[in-house]
């Protein structure tokens, strides 16, 4: 009785410590990327004043609001000041759309999430078939065309790609729906909650307008989906070439498994593991905001408004969509840790 | 079971994907026109705080001015919300009388008391455009005292100076002055902010639409005002869809997905014109390209070279090819259209000329300066081209390409050797343009006002007092005259190498008829499209 308790205990302690070092890792990792940008956005060459005031205000008009922004402090106490608000949870206000900057993330993040979402969605679909079709087709030509594919994928500029598909499936074929999210006819059919309309339509039985906004969608997640196809089929190749090799594989062959269920079952039960990771780092990668695909098709997103911020020297909005991006990136690679755990007993044993 | 999963899936998102294209191919509304702008640039919808070309094109449309005039012909002026005025013997006093019986979008009716309020609440709420106002001598602890109603429907407006009345009158044509219903407008008003947080995404006003919503980079939708004392428009809605890319906006006006594209690069205008379902139109803009040579350099500072320059400029090529016919080559300081405005172009490529200028100066081997270029594709080619025509003179012209933030701070530090840019007057006087090309009356690195002459570190005190002249001169025709004279001076001895005004060009789908294109962006209408 007093065993399981003492043990339970110095787990407990175990646990605790491992969730302060996280608490840390998260808390430093913040720290460094706020004051990264801080920086990076002090040291480009760009008037803020500028983006508020425009290039003809007069003296009086650029001082006063100079001073309004706090550019007459030293950086280091814009710095704090910064960091003091942002613990309150105020993110600031934008120089340029002069709305807090969490109402306007909250506005354009929904855009990206939903691209990226359906973008995932696809690359994982397809990418993970295509890397267990070229494993098992080693060297063969399903494992070329996989690879070309992929090859493709990684280097064609994703803006001339976008332009083309607009071109062959939007124009010539009218396969899909142009630029933007829905035709204006449907953006009064429903009532945005969300900001995701693909959710927001079904939810409100709107099928018509669910089906424009698919067709809208389609295009634009395909192309991402075909980006992280690439690197998914790639990945889950080799991690799949890896555990074919193993002695299991050729046990349970001798045992006469059928192969599919060698393939489907028990490999790739095994390389899911990594493969998770993999594909939540696609996911953080393609929430971020695609600047060229959403410039392309004129999507609202989060990396639009990122750029436009930037290239305004809107540093508050900057660093608010800095730290959205960067909480993405901790919380799925958390998120993916949690995932180890479930999918691998080891790692469950381990700890 | 992974794989049966993974097959449902594929099937269903295969399944969506051949049901989707039916939904397709609706045509644009009828009674909606829809715009792909890149309205971008928006930071305000309040008239007081409007300074950008996208929002001044809104406000247009639905805000009106005490006083307007034809897009065809800015000479002749004419009330709209103002039905007369009256100048006062010294000339520095304005009583306008206001039309009655009209109203805004609220119902609320306009009165003295609406426009009283706009004018002196857009010189004290002191935002970017307010200079256009306060340069009549008002403060805003002042300007209550200064316009003053006298009655339900006339008011007074007392200047400091007898201005030249074409300018006043040209100032009041300006967004900054649009009339505002002050009823709903006090409605939200936080703190003593005269409603400027709500109205800044809000609207109250007259025009012949009303604002419903703007989204910031997505979309602005316009509705038509019912209220509208003129003639109604015929399109129930009017929206600007942002479209950051000219070919996605070409291609949406080929399909049919817009009616009018608004930004359109020479080679879309080059395809564009291959489509039989589509129209382009052009109409002549304010703004003028030049080149401004910072006087604190020490080859640019002689005199000889900043003429030379002006000779090693391509103009026609430039404008015919690079720019596709979205400018003319102008090499004045004041726009063609405005009071006074020379349209000669007496500068053409002539690099013989140009090297004996060089020699002149002493420098007949030439020299090596940078350029800061915008990087816009169009600003990029004009500097790539202005490059080899100055390299046959032995002007070795080194380009710097960075995004407008970042040249135009440089430009405004005085930084700069060359930079390459854009200028578009404020309202329709020619004061808006000889105020900065050719006004400077402090040219010490802390000057308070820092107009394009000082940026250029041009120091021309004679010059400044002919133009502050101008502006108190109140025969038009002498008036004229002046500005002709300051036009010549600038094009032989200025370090602006004026080359080009711009033209705008739009794509529209063919059943598309009636939109105006006026000089300045608050002039195009859409109030009378049909489709």
């Amino acid at each position: 009785m007093t065993g399981t308790t003492h043990l339970r205990g110095r787990r407990g302690a175990l646990w605790l410590g491992k969730f302060a070092r996280l608490v840390l890792t998260v808390a430093v990792t913040f720290f460094g990327l706020l004051l990264v940008t801080f920086l990076i956005g002090r040291i480009v060459p760009v008037d803020p004043v500028l983006a508020v005031v425009g290039d003809r205000a007069p003296k009086s008009v650029y001082d006063r609001v100079y001073i309004e922004l706090g550019l007459d402090k030293p950086l280091w106490e814009q710095f704090w000041m910064y960091l003091q608000k942002v613990f309150t949870g105020d993110f600031g206000i934008s120089f340029l759309s002069k709305r807090p900057i969490v109402d306007d993330i909250a506005r354009v993040f929904p855009a990206t999430l939903e691209l990226a979402t359906v973008g995932i969605i696809i690359g994982t679909v397809v990418g993970v078939p295509a890397g267990i079709w070229a494993a098992v087709r080693q060297g063969k030509w399903p494992d070329q065309l996989v690879r070309v594919l992929g090859l493709v994928g990684y280097s064609a500029p994703i803006f001339w790609l976008g332009l083309l598909g607009l071109l062959v499936f939007y124009a010539k074929l009218h396969w899909v729906a142009g630029p933007g999210r829905i035709d204006i006819a449907y953006e009064y059919a429903f009532t945005p909650k969300t900001g995701l309309i693909l959710w927001d339509t079904a939810m409100q039985g709107q099928w018509g307008a669910f089906a424009n906004a698919f067709s809208h969608i389609i295009l634009p997640a395909s192309l991402l989906g075909y980006f992280s196809m690439a690197y998914i089929s790639r990945m889950t190749r080799s991690f799949m070439l890896a555990e074919l090799a193993q002695e299991y594989v050729t046990t349970a062959r001798v045992k006469g498994v059928p192969e599919w269920r060698i393939v489907w079952v028990h490999a790739l039960r095994n390389a899911a593991v990594p493969l998770v990771t993999v594909i939540a780092l696609s996911y953080a990668g393609l929430l971020e905001g695609s600047v060229l695909t959403e410039t392309v098709f004129a999507w609202p997103g989060l990396g639009q408004y990122l750029t436009n911020s930037l290239q305004n020297a809107d540093m508050n909005a900057v660093l608010g969509g800095t730290l959205v991006i960067g909480a993405i990136f901790v919380g799925l690679n958390l998120l993916s840790d949690l995932l180890y755990n479930v999918l691998d007993p080891r790692v469950r044993r381990r700890a | 079971m992974i794989h049966r999963r993974t097959l449902l899936t594929a099937t269903v998102s295969a399944l969506m994907l051949s049901a989707a294209p039916v939904t397709l191919w609706a045509e644009t509304p009828a009674d909606t026109l829809i715009q792909a702008w890149t309205i971008d640039d928006i930071i305000s919808l309040d008239p007081a705080e409007i300074f950008e070309f996208t929002a001044s094109e809104i406000a247009g449309n639905t805000y009106e001015t005490l006083i307007g005039y034809d897009p065809k012909n800015v000479a002749d002026i004419f009330g709209k919300v103002a039905e007369s005025w009256e100048i006062s013997e010294d000339g520095k006093t304005i009583s306008f009388k206001v039309k009655e019986g009209r109203s805004f979008a609220s119902g609320n009716p306009i009165t003295a008391e609406d426009v009283v309020f706009s004018l002196t609440r857009a010189v004290k709420l002191d935002k970017s455009p307010a200079f256009i106002l306060t340069q009549f001598g008002f403060t805003p602890e002042t300007v209550d005292d200064l316009i003053v109603q006298t009655g339900d429907y006339s008011f007074d407006f007392k200047m400091d100076k007898p201005y030249a009345p074409t300018l006043v009158l040209y100032c009041l044509t300006a967004t900054v002055a649009m009339v505002v219903d002050k009823k709903l407008v006090m409605e939200h008003e936080v703190n003593g902010d005269f409603g400027y947080e709500w109205l800044k995404v809000n609207y109250a006003g007259s025009g012949p639409f009303t604002i419903r919503e703007w989204r910031a980079n997505e979309v602005v939708v316009m509705e038509r005002n019912e209220n509208y004392a003129g003639d109604k428009p015929a399109m129930a809605r009017a929206i600007y869809r942002h479209i950051p890319e000219t070919a996605t906006q070409r291609l949406l006006l080929q399909q049919g997905d817009i009616d009018i594209a608004r930004n359109l690069a020479a080679e879309d205008i080059a395809a564009l014109k291959q489509d039989p379902n589509v129209t382009l139109e052009a109409g002549v803009k304010g703004s003028i390209y030049y080149m401004g040579l910072n006087q604190k350099n020490e080859f640019l500072s002689k005199p000889q070279v900043r003429q030379a320059m002006k000779y090693l400029v391509d103009y026609q090529t430039i404008a015919d090819t690079i720019m596709a016919g979205k400018v003319e080559v102008h090499q004045a300081f004041l726009p063609k259209g405005f009071l006074g405005a020379v349209n000669d172009t007496p500068f053409s490529l002539n690099v013989e000329k140009a090297k004996e200028l060089l020699a002149e100066a002493g420098v007949p081997e030439g020299f090596t300066v940078t350029m800061d270029t915008r990087n816009t594709p169009e600003i990029t080619a004009m500097g790539q081209a202005i490059q080899q025509t100055m390299a046959m003179a032995g002007i070795k012209l080194e380009l710097i390409p960075g995004d407008g933030g970042q040249t135009l701070t440089k430009y405004r530090a005085r930084n700069h050797d060359i930079y390459i840019g854009r200028w578009g007057p404020d309202y329709q006087d020619p004061h808006t343009n000889a105020d900065t090309f050719a006004r400077n009356p402090d040219n010490s690195d802390d000057a308070a006002s820092k107009p394009l002459a000082w940026r250029n570190a041009w120091d021309i005190p004679e010059m400044t007092a002919k133009a502050d002249a101008a502006v108190l001169e109140a025969d038009a025709d002498k008036r004229a005259q002046m500005y002709v004279e300051l036009q010549k001076e600038s094009m032989e001895t200025s370090p602006f190498v004026i080359m080009f005004q711009e033209i705008e060009v739009l794509g529209e789908r063919n059943n598309v008829k009636g939109f105006v294109m006026g000089p300045s962006f608050n002039d195009n209408s859409f109030a009378k499209v049909t489709k």
